[in-house]
């Protein structure tokens, strides 16, 4: 491992993830703080919109290291994950190969014969034309996020999203990825990290993962930060909001957050939020502009009517006593 | 291990290593799976760590050996106790006693006492939280009312000074009133029970023998006493599981047709020759699925816990009927799709539910009656039928044949029974009656049972399809 950019303390992750704009708690500054120190990959659990991703994102910005992500989802298979061979080229190799070689002048007497020859020579007589060296060889594999990050000569932050998504199966061949950092591909052998990438993988906890990733990774759960650490984050990403109104907004956010929502709103949300009523020009967070800015952080039926329900009534009563 | 750091190893005092092995232990007694591979993970983690700062130590060793929500619970549990003991078997090893050092001078008033805990609470300001716990302590023990059981004397001494949790939906009057949420409430008692605790050992000097946590810290929240929200956070992790249930099967399982279409794709990778063949993919199933509930006394404590995963089935499936039955049955699925709050929902249902007739007691033939002259037309081959009750018919007539002629009717029958198997067929439970019937009956008091039971009916094992 490369001794010169592990850091040197927790608090100085903390502080580094902070100037590129992601205020870490002290569970999270400790775990990426492990996590380059060790080696290790994290995996990061918690409800939507706490800024998993986002960790994943501010430890690459901090380390100056490249982001190579892996989006998860169902029915993602190793082709789409690790590499592939590049058909096109392999089979348009063949055919300058046949073209150029004398035996397939003679052969040939329909077109469909042709075809059918070739790939019987596929078969039978690989020793024939030294295209079977070439075409599998690494000018012919599309290397896909994992391969990528293995192979890169630069150490990369590798980012595989939303891991709960895919199937068992992956998830058990990640497991010589993220234990050994290396791919085994059949036909070149294994290929091991040149550099060792810093992995985090984020979870939503839609469904168990199996013990065996559990126990090659960190363990961090992030969850909504507390209403002095939103307003911070907030007040980082919307700089010109008043700190009165700031802290308002938050509050609400977890009044909001507290209700049983089908989605809560996120901390992306929130920001969103704070720059809207910035935009808006309002000095107070009364009933009318959260009426019409709402939208931002509730996005569904139901929780329209439930929050405009309860938290709406509950500033307007906050009103009428500010008011008398 | 690989760290080239090894002046933190030989650092280590004696004592510690073993120390922590005994904590991996512990962990493993409480059902954690951690493996050598964590604690070695552990160990390099704390190489790397100053381990004389108490977050960096706990966060370090929460990391490696804690790997879910539900395990880093159980950790902060056993941490903080074993700790705890561990210094207090120290300290009295050593014969170290703070009795000296902590006895109030001048009398204290209850009343001031009362509104400086108040406030340290409400201001979440911990070391000053601890020392009011003592103060409370000596206060309350100079009045001479202490059990000498711990966990009795909180709850006095919680009493005795007016603490409690306030509603947080209820409008508070003015902005600046004290309101105590459950988290800082159960911060101060924190506190009590362990000055309490630590005032024990030095009374009686030894540490009292270490017990495995209460199946209470660990189990459902069932009875209705206990916190609605704690219930709620069990039903939400569930809700997420249901969203997502069965996609992953879906994924890449190949389906028995071929689709021609995507194969004649597919083949143009290969020169036209189809060597892949593409299936269409399976359809997950969507089950139309009857909920009968049991919402009389005798299952009191577990009905709160049945009506609030009926809600957060509602959320998951759109084909989803629920009624609910004591002496009568009653249809409550709209009470559920128009109600979010779910208070609100348990309090209709108590309401205007109409199921209690005379008597108040579960009357299970009747209820099969009933559902089977009204309802019945509705289910089909598709249809998947959920009781949830004790099958405790008060001495009266089960009419399992009714129940029979159900079960045929539906597709699937699946009895949850909130006691647990030990129990049934015992006094007036006649589950083996109705259990012949069904395509599984399941005892379902935690929420693990019922992750396991959500996965058969939303299509983990394909009994019928």
């Amino acid at each position: 491992m490369t001794g010169n950019d592990t850091p040197a303390s927790v608090v100085e992750v903390k502080t580094s993830l902070g100037e590129v704009g992601y205020l870490a708690d002290e569970p999270a500054a400790l775990v990426s703080y492990l996590a380059q120190r060790l080696g290790k990959p994290v995996l990061v659990e918690g409800p939507a919109g706490v800024g998993k991703t986002e960790l994943a994102k501010a430890l690459s910005r901090s380390t100056g290291r490249e982001l190579i992500r892996l989006q998860c989802y169902e029915g993602l298979d190793e082709a789409k994950a690790l590499y592939e061979w590049n058909y096109r080229k392999q089979l348009l190799r063949i055919q300058a190969e046949a073209t150029t070689d004398p035996r397939g002048a003679e052969s040939g007497a329909s077109e469909r014969d042709d075809r059918f020859d070739e790939s019987e020579r596929a078969g039978d007589e690989q020793p024939a034309g030294h295209a079977w060296e070439d075409i599998f060889s690494e000018e012919f594999i599309l290397t896909r996020p994992l391969l990528a990050a293995i192979a890169s000569e630069e150490p990369v932050v590798l980012l595989i999203d939303e891991i709960d998504k895919t199937d068992q199966e992956f998830e058990a061949m990640l497991l010589e990825v993220l234990s050994d950092f290396q791919i085994s591909i059949p036909e070149l052998g294994a290929v091991a990290a040149r550099t060792r990438p810093l992995v985090v993988l984020t979870s939503n906890n839609s469904r168990e993962l199996t013990e065996a990733l559990k126990r090659r990774c960190l363990y961090l759960w992030l969850d909504y930060p507390s209403v002095e650490r939103e307003m911070e984050i907030v007040r980082l990403h919307a700089p010109d909001l008043d700190e009165q109104l700031a802290r308002r907004l938050v509050e609400v956010v977890h009044m909001v957050r507290s209700l049983d929502l089908k989605k809560p709103p996120s901390i992306a949300e929130s920001i969103d939020w704070a720059r809207a009523v910035l935009l808006l020009g309002a000095d107070d967070l009364d009933r009318s502009v959260f009426e019409r800015t709402i939208s931002i952080i509730v996005k569904h039926r139901t929780d329209l009517d439930l929050v405009a329900e309860r938290v709406g009534v509950k500033l307007a009563e906050q009103q009428a006593e500010a008011a008398g | 291990m690989s760290s080239t750091d090894q002046r933190a190893a030989n650092d280590l005092p004696p004592g510690l290593g073993p120390r922590l092995v005994a904590f991996c232990e512990e962990l493993r007694r409480e059902g954690l799976s951690v493996g050598t591979s964590e604690i070695l993970d552990a160990f390099e983690a704390l190489e790397t760590v100053p381990w004389t700062e108490s977050t960096d130590f706990r966060e370090a060793m929460a990391a490696t050996l804690a790997k879910s929500q539900e395990d880093r619970r159980v950790f902060d549990l056993l941490f903080e106790r074993f700790f705890f003991r561990a210094a207090e078997a120290e300290a009295l090893r050593q014969g170290i006693s703070e009795q000296n050092r902590f006895e109030p001078g001048g009398e204290l008033d209850l009343d001031e006492l009362r509104e400086a805990i108040r406030q340290a609470i409400a201001e979440g300001r911990d070391g000053e939280m601890r020392d009011l716990a003592r103060l409370a302590i000596a206060a309350f023990g100079r009045r001479g009312e202490g059990s000498g059981v711990v966990g009795v004397d909180v709850q006095r001494i919680r009493r005795t000074l007016g603490l409690q949790v306030q509603g947080r939906t209820d409008p508070d009057g003015h902005g600046d009133v004290l309101t105590l949420d459950r988290e800082s409430l159960n911060q101060f008692e924190r506190h009590l029970r362990r000055e309490l605790e630590r005032t024990l050992i030095e009374r009686t000097d030894r540490l009292p023998a270490s017990r495995p946590l209460a199946e209470l810290d660990r189990a459902l929240p069932t009875s209705p006493a206990q916190d609605l929200a704690a219930v709620h956070r069990a039903v939400a992790q569930l809700k997420r599981r249901l969203a997502t249930l069965g996609h992953e099967q879906r994924g890449r399982r190949k389906g028995a047709i071929v689709d021609v279409r995507r194969t004649m794709r597919a083949s143009l990778e290969t020169g036209g020759v189809p060597l892949r063949l593409r299936h269409r993919p399976r359809r997950p199933r969507r089950p139309e699925i009857y909920v009968l509930c049991d919402v009389s006394t005798s299952v009191t404590s577990a009905s709160v816990f049945f009506l609030s995963v009926l809600h957060a089935l509602h959320d998951s499936f759109r084909k989803l009927r629920s009624f609910v039955f004591i002496e009568r049955i009653s249809e409550v699925t709209d009470a559920f799709e128009r109600e979010r709050d779910f208070r609100r929902i348990s309090e209709r249902i108590s309401r205007e539910g109409g199921v209690a007739d005379v008597s108040g007691y579960t009357d299970y033939g009747r209820v099969w009656l009933e559902f089977e002259s009204e309802i019945s037309e509705d289910l089909d081959p598709r249809s998947t039928v959920i009781v949830l009750g004790d099958a405790r018919t008060n001495g009266r007539e089960p009419h399992a044949d009714s129940f029979a002629r159900l079960s045929q009717r539906a597709g699937r029958t699946f009895w949850l029974n909130p006691e647990p198997r030990l129990y049934w067929n015992y006094g007036d439970s006649v589950m083996a009656a109705y259990e012949r019937h069904c395509d599984g009956a399941f005892e379902c008091w935690t929420t693990k049972h019922l992750e396991g039971f959500v996965n058969v009916v939303a299509g983990g094992a394909p009994l019928t399809d």
